[in-house]
């Protein structure tokens, strides 16, 4: 394959198929749920990587996203509540040769497991992490989550929330993240392409994906979703092409030159020089952060989807390998006998 | 400076001795613990036996002078064998007026005291509440005190280097060592060359403490101060034949998993998060990267644990450190590890609790945590070292039953275990156990269908442990998690009888771990009374043992290296002895699991003080008990 991504991995040598990658498990989320829409595409796009599925492994903490890795006929790991990438770190940093996938919730990436996020993203660990945001708990039935909207009544917040959520994106690239995306369950093709480019980066990846919880929130996201209101709430961004939405591509993204700040206007010929060229690649992460919170947090107009940000950093794992090849390079193989002895010994004679 | 140190200078008279406990004190500042060590190093190189006992608080730099900041060093040597660190010092060796305060209470009558009289200042004295200085009021009349001007005499003997007085201050430790290397004979070419190595980058300041070191010594020559010097001949019958060296038990925990992971032809994964008192296993396994060992340090303790079991799914020799708030922490996971069936090894170097409890202090009350400290059955194997040395052999242990039975498995330690040390007989590496396992290659099971297929979790017949397939390995793909699962197949299973199953098979499986059987020592076989013992206590339960049967005692002692499962033969002994002591240092959590278990009435005597049995203590206890009706 060009450009060999992950030049650790093993490829499969022959072509494979999304049924490959379906396990002998039936899928049990609730009818009509997105993570049955996330699921297909993760069994769809995978094999076009074409690494060897053995290779491949999900490693998923609790909630109603981490019965993932069940489905994935792949090496998997369902484990405990929010502490999934700090077990794929391990297994990460062990194992170069293995494509590691974490898939989370909001609950349990962002509340219980919001430490062990953090610090695997600063760290640059080899992880592509999904995050499937639906706003909400839903393997607990209904309480509020850390991205709820304020005000948010639920069954533990019968008057309503008085959190201020959290957004993923900004907290990401607060932790140094190196690959940053948002999309959309609902949007097959969107999300297969963030989701290439996630599997391919080198260091840790988090795809926030917007999902549906059709029992205990639903229609979270409808405004991204329907088609009407799309076309004014959603932002595609594309490296190297000006940010514009809306009818014919009729709104744009600028600059503030007083303030500094993203500003949504409509394009006109005086202004459509000045509109902002996505450019993922930059290394400041000054004008991610404010795209990450342009949407209006109650409406969710003007939300940007696709790759924010995607910067080069060394990974933790190969670095954490090439440390282990210095010391051979520099003390040569250890020598467990002359470890034991150590410098300070005598002997005792018959 | 003046010529070399040397025992064949001696001109004063000398007495034989066949043991001496010294300990040396100080504030953290001084330098007592580096002192130690280098009495420590010097004396192993004489070929005594030997036992030490650091003793310093938990605060880095605690002001300067106060009781809070007195840091000690305690080092027993003899021409015999011995077990324990020592009660009472035959040596103070105070560098304030703090540390003769703090230590005085140990002191027995007629013992030396060194002091260093230029510390004995009004201030320093009033800091720690002394109205009259105990050099002038005969509070030290009924022992043998010396008065020594300690920081006069190193800045004197170091006027011709060019130091801050600062600079020549901080080798008065050195000064120290070296008068207590006269008195004893100690050889100090070891020290003079590890001095080199130490400030290889600043010359002179290595120069200025091997001046100190040899002026101190030639203090002790020429001054009337001492009268004699005293020879404390090789222990050369308490050794067998071997080389051997002196380590401590969190140097022989880092060594016994580089050497596991060499046996078991694994790659060591170390995961942990920094804490008291075992981050030196930390800082010891970062330095062997040649060993292919990788020591990830994570940002907690949960996630250090997590870590480490994700690399024991990957396949490597995964290892956790903590002590026991870490511990505690680490609890959710172990109960995966528990559901996972995957090796994995917990160390937790105990100290005083709960909660925070006394850092860098020695205690044995993690064994309940370790036992049943998890939700739902999750049975987990224990094993506990009984000496510094014997860290070594007992994670090897750890490690041959984690991998063999694919089961979390605990080693409990404590600070006194960690941070004492006792020279050691290097072992050879190839006649270390071989802990090498199969890794599953190839499909364990036909469908009805004929089909090969993988299960992840069908068991070995003898040891019910499953399969170890790691990722990367083509056709074996296989899912595990928390949640109950069928036992064969691994599938997701709510199913009553199967949790049943499961539950009862994870226990039978711990059960049935195979462990040599519990060895009695009863000299006379008629002994009515057996001390029984785990973990570090074994030093002072020995001693103890030993000064009652020199007393023509009959007592039988045996100690448990395995707590769970235990010995099979336990039961048998208990029931053979009318009466069973267990010293714990906590409030009889191992006496409650033998009640419990075997139905013995067993006796506990606990002490919770932080600190090791005090071994002329525990010998009064048992004579009590002897002679108890």
């Amino acid at each position: 394959m060009p450009g060999d991504p992950l030049p650790l991995v093993p490829w499969a040598g022959t072509r494979q198929s999304a049924t490959e990658f379906k396990s002998d498990q039936e899928v049990r989320w609730c009818p009509g749920c997105g993570d049955y829409a996330v699921l297909a595409a993760v069994q769809g796009f995978l094999p076009e990587l074409g690494l060897a599925r053995e290779n491949i492994v999900f490693v998923s903490g609790i909630g109603c996203s981490s019965r993932f890795p069940y489905y994935m006929n792949t090496y998997g790991m369902h484990s405990i509540h929010g502490r999934a990438p700090a077990i794929a770190t391990g297994l990460a940093t062990s194992r170069t040769d293995l494509s590691v996938w974490v898939v989370t919730g909001d609950g349990d990436a962002l509340s219980i497991g919001g430490n062990h996020l953090i610090h695997a993203l600063r760290r640059n660990v080899n992880l592509k992490i999904l995050l499937f945001n639906n706003r909400i708990y839903g393997l607990t039935k209904g309480q509020y989550s850390p991205t709820s909207e304020t005000g948010k009544i639920t069954r533990s917040t019968p008057m309503g929330s008085l959190e201020t959520p959290f957004n993923p994106a900004s907290l990401a690239i607060g932790a140094e993240a190196t690959f940053i995306a948002r999309t959309l369950d609902s949007d097959r093709h969107h999300l297969v392409d963030v989701l290439r480019q996630a599997a391919v980066h080198q260091g840790t990846a988090l795809v926030e994906i917007y999902q549906n919880c059709n029992i205990f929130n639903d229609g979270a996201f409808a405004v991204l979703k329907d088609k009407r209101s799309a076309q004014e709430a959603v932002i595609r961004l594309e490296h190297g092409k000006p940010i514009r939405f809306g009818h014919a591509g009729g709104k744009g993204v600028i600059r503030d030159t007083a303030t500094g700040r993203l500003r949504v206007v409509p394009v006109t010929a005086g202004n459509e020089a000045d509109v902002l060229v996505h450019d993922a690649h930059e290394t400041d992460p000054g004008t991610a952060f404010a795209l990450s919170r342009l949407a209006d947090p109650h409406t969710l107009h003007h939300t940007p989807i696709g790759v924010l940000r995607q910067v080069e950093r060394p990974d933790y794992d190969t670095q954490m390998a090439g440390q282990l090849d210095a010391a051979v390079e520099r003390d040569g193989k250890g020598d467990l006998a002359a470890l034991l002895a150590g410098t300070d010994t005598w002997t005792v004679k018959e | 400076m003046p010529e070399p140190a040397g025992a064949a200078r001696h001109t004063k008279p000398t007495r034989r001795l066949h043991q001496v406990v010294i300990r040396f004190a100080g504030d953290s500042g001084d330098g007592m613990q580096l002192t130690g060590d280098r009495f420590t190093s010097q004396t192993a190189a004489f070929g005594n036996d030997l036992s030490t006992l650091p003793n310093f608080p938990a605060e880095i730099r605690a002001p300067a002078g106060t009781l809070p900041g007195v840091s000690s060093f305690q080092l027993h040597f003899a021409d015999h064998d011995i077990l324990t660190p020592g009660d009472a010092p035959d040596v103070l060796v105070a560098m304030n007026p703090a540390a003769l305060k703090a230590n005085l209470p140990d002191v027995p009558a007629g013992a030396d005291i060194i002091v260093d009289s230029d510390e004995f200042t009004p201030r320093a004295l009033q800091k720690v509440g002394y109205a009259t200085s105990p050099l002038d009021s005969g509070a030290l009349d009924r022992f043998n005190a010396h008065a020594v001007p300690l920081t006069a005499l190193t800045t004197e003997a170091l006027k011709d280097f060019a130091l801050s007085r600062k600079e020549a201050d901080r080798c008065k430790n050195m000064f120290a060592l070296g008068l207590l290397s006269w008195m004893y004979h100690r050889p100090t070419t070891g020290t003079e060359t590890f001095l080199k190595r130490k400030f290889a980058a600043r010359p002179h300041l290595a120069d200025a403490n091997i001046a100190a070191l040899r002026a101190g010594w030639n203090f002790g020559e020429t001054t009337e101060t001492f009268a004699a010097s005293y020879d404390v001949p090789p222990a050369t019958s308490a050794f067998p034949p071997g080389t051997y060296r002196n380590i401590s038990g969190n140097l022989a925990l880092s060594y016994g998993l580089i050497a596991a992971g060499r046996r078991a032809d694994l790659p060591v994964y170390l995961g942990s998060y920094p804490i008291t008192p075992a981050s030196d296993i930390l800082h010891e396994l970062s330095r062997h990267k040649n060993f292919g060992v990788r020591a990830f340090q994570a940002e907690d303790e949960i996630a250090a644990i997590g870590a480490a079991l994700g690399a024991a799914f990957g396949g490597s020799l995964a290892v956790t450190t903590t002590s026991g708030p870490g511990m505690a922490l680490k609890s959710e996971t172990v109960g995966l590890a528990v559901s996972l069936e995957l090796p994995l090894l917990i160390i937790d170097i105990q100290r005083g609790g709960p909660s925070t409890g006394l850092p860098t202090k020695t205690e044995q009350a993690d064994l309940l945590q370790a036992m049943y400290g998890r939700n739902g059955e999750a049975p987990v194997p224990v094993v506990a070292p009984r000496t510094p040395a014997d860290c070594f052999d007992t994670v090897i242990e750890a490690a041959r039953i984690a991998l063999t039975y694919r089961t979390p498995v605990f080693l409990l330690s404590d600070g006194y275990l960690a941070h004492g040390s006792e020279p050691w007989k290097i072992p050879d590496p190839d006649e270390l156990p071989d802990l090498r396992q199969q890794f599953a290659v190839r499909p364990n099971h036909t469908t009805d269908d004929g089909t090969e297929v993988f299960w992840p979790y069908k068991r070995h017949p003898d040891t019910l442990a499953r399969p170890w397939a790691v990722p990367g390995t083509p056709g074996l793909e296989h899912r595990i998690g928390g949640i109950e699962k069928q036992d064969g197949t691994g599938h997701i299973s709510y199913d009553p009888g199967n949790h049943d199953h499961m539950v009862r098979v994870r226990q039978a499986k711990i059960d049935g771990i195979g462990v040599p059987d519990l060895l009695v020592d009863d000299p006379t076989d008629d002994a009515d009374l057996l001390v029984l013992g785990w973990g570090s206590s074994y030093g002072p339960i020995t001693a103890a043992v030993r000064r009652l049967r020199g007393e023509g005692e009959r007592v039988a002692q045996a100690h448990l290296r395995h707590l769970n499962p235990r010995p099979r033969n336990l039961g048998t002994v208990l029931a053979r002895y009318r009466r069973v002591l267990v010293p714990e240092m906590n409030l009889g959590q191992l006496s409650a699991l033998l009640r419990a278990t075997y139905l013995k009435d067993v006796t506990a005597h606990t002490q919770v003080t932080g600190m090791p049995f005090s071994a002329e203590r525990l010998a009064t206890t048992l004579r009590e008990a002897l002679h108890a009706r």
